[in-house]
């Protein structure tokens, strides 16, 4: 889980209540380069569909990704 | 397998009731439904009843027999069926197939849901569970937030616009004020829906359905014996309950409802007509992309057309293919576990003519569509004048 490409992403202004602290948030599905599909948050510079971006780490158990 | 019909219906308004509970709006809807086809509680076999989340937005569980009990339904198969928003969508299916196979005759469908006792960030949370816990939920995601990104990638491949969603927000709420039981009978501008407050971008809280109370009801019978219990008999020409993936990563093209598609060419085939038969429409509106890609895969338009076709006012009441000539779940409300059932209600106003000021021109052949989650769980209901 090295890289991928924003498949198709959103900012989230209205959080479920165990998330409220973090809103606003980008949310991103990201097309892994291994293939497959991922749901990730998104660090940093926000991403728009067909941006390359690199797995940061894991968080909480939430993989971030950012624009590569 | 036998043909089976609708002899009665019956809906409480749709809206925030601070002082109702889950049971008085199950029991208000059944109610009025039996009373509709003049039917006793004891004459009701069966009691199918769709609930999204019961337990965890109320605390109330074994919901089917409690509800029925209430009614005086008592000694039969008291079942409640769990599909996300489709939660009476499925029971529907599942009634009309007991019905069909000759297990029994009269039949209650219903479904309920008490959603406002809860702040939005619970309910927000609530529904999520109907998402994929272990992954998208995990990482945040929330329903708007499922269909913002699928709202965006249909922008992307197809062009569509914030526009023409806006365009479906419009005329629903146009729709709504005329329907005495909706949520929020208020007419909106353009304007005003392009310029809501964010809720998961692109999606404004203009494009979102509302967080409802609410309960609908519907009696099945063998279509055989419809003319014993009413004068204007509705007959289920076509049902199909189809599925899909729950994750909205796992779905190969996320523009498309797959389970949406596979209901309704089953939908069509059982009923032996096509999308270019059909009349008038509800469709799921949970937000407004979802009604744009219902349009596209029922087959009324071809697939990246149905943005343009709302902006055309095709969809309006007085066009070709009137969609949520209620107000659909954007202006009528969306109490999730009594939405596919509340779609079926709908569709039989119209097939009487009692749709009062929202009544279509033409009535005789409507088609209802009730999606689950990210699109895991499909139903699509033709209805015809019996």
């Amino acid at each position: 889980m090295r890289s991928g490409v924003v498949y198709t992403e959103t900012m989230v202004h209205a959080a479920p209540e165990q998330f409220v602290a973090d809103a606003p948030y980008q949310l991103a599905i990201i097309s892994l380069e291994e293939g497959g599909r991922l749901t990730a948050r998104v660090d940093g510079e926000r991403v728009a569909i067909g941006d390359p971006v690199e797995f940061v780490g894991d968080r909480n158990g939430i993989p971030f990704f950012r624009k590569a | 397998m036998r043909p089976v019909a609708i002899i009665g219906i019956g809906k409480t308004a749709f809206g925030a009731f601070p002082d109702r509970d889950l049971r008085s709006l199950a029991v208000e809807a059944g109610e009025k439904c039996l009373k509709d086809a003049h039917v006793s509680p004891s004459q009701v076999e069966a009691y199918y009843l769709g609930n999204f989340a019961g337990p965890s937005f109320v605390g109330q569980n074994h919901l089917a027999p409690y509800i029925a009990g209430a009614m005086g339904i008592t000694g039969v198969p008291c079942t409640r069926f769990e599909a996300a928003c489709a939660s009476s969508g499925s029971a529907f299916y599942h009634a009309v197939s007991s019905v069909a196979a000759g297990l029994n005759d009269v039949v209650l469908v219903a479904g309920v849901e008490k959603m406002t006792s809860q702040t939005t960030p619970k309910v927000t949370e609530i529904l999520a569970g109907a998402g994929d816990t272990c992954g998208e939920v995990r990482a945040g995601a929330t329903f708007p937030a499922l269909f913002a990104m699928i709202a965006r990638r249909h922008m992307y491949q197809y062009g569509t616009t914030r526009e023409q969603m806006a365009a479906v927000a419009v005329k629903n709420h146009e729709n709504g004020a005329k329907n005495p039981l909706a949520h929020m009978r208020k007419v909106i501008a353009m304007e005003q829906a392009l310029k809501g407050k964010p809720i998961s971008e692109p999606l404004t809280v203009f494009d979102c359905s509302l967080i409802s109370d609410g309960a609908a009801a519907v009696l099945i019978a063998p279509l055989e014996r419809a003319a014993e219990f009413t004068s204007q008999p509705v007959k289920i020409l076509g049902v199909a309950q189809t599925s899909d993936y729950v994750a909205l990563d796992q779905k190969d093209d996320i523009t498309t409802f797959g389970a949406v598609v596979a209901a309704a060419q089953k939908a069509y085939k059982m009923a032996g007509v096509t999308a270019q038969d059909i009349q008038f429409a509800e469709v799921h509106d949970c937000f407004t992309i979802a009604e744009i890609i219902a349009t596209e895969d029922l087959g009324f338009v071809k697939k990246g057309e149905g943005g343009p076709y709302a902006l055309a006012g095709c969809t309006r009441l007085t066009g070709p293919l009137p969609i949520n000539a209620s107000g659909g779940l954007k202006s009528k409300g969306h109490p999730v576990g009594a939405t596919g059932v509340g779609q079926i209600c709908d569709l039989v106003y119209q097939l009487r003519g009692q749709a009062g000021e929202r009544q279509l021109a033409r009535h005789s052949l409507g088609l209802a569509q009730n999606l689950g989650g990210s699109g895991a769980t499909a139903v699509v209901t033709i209805l015809g004048v019996a």
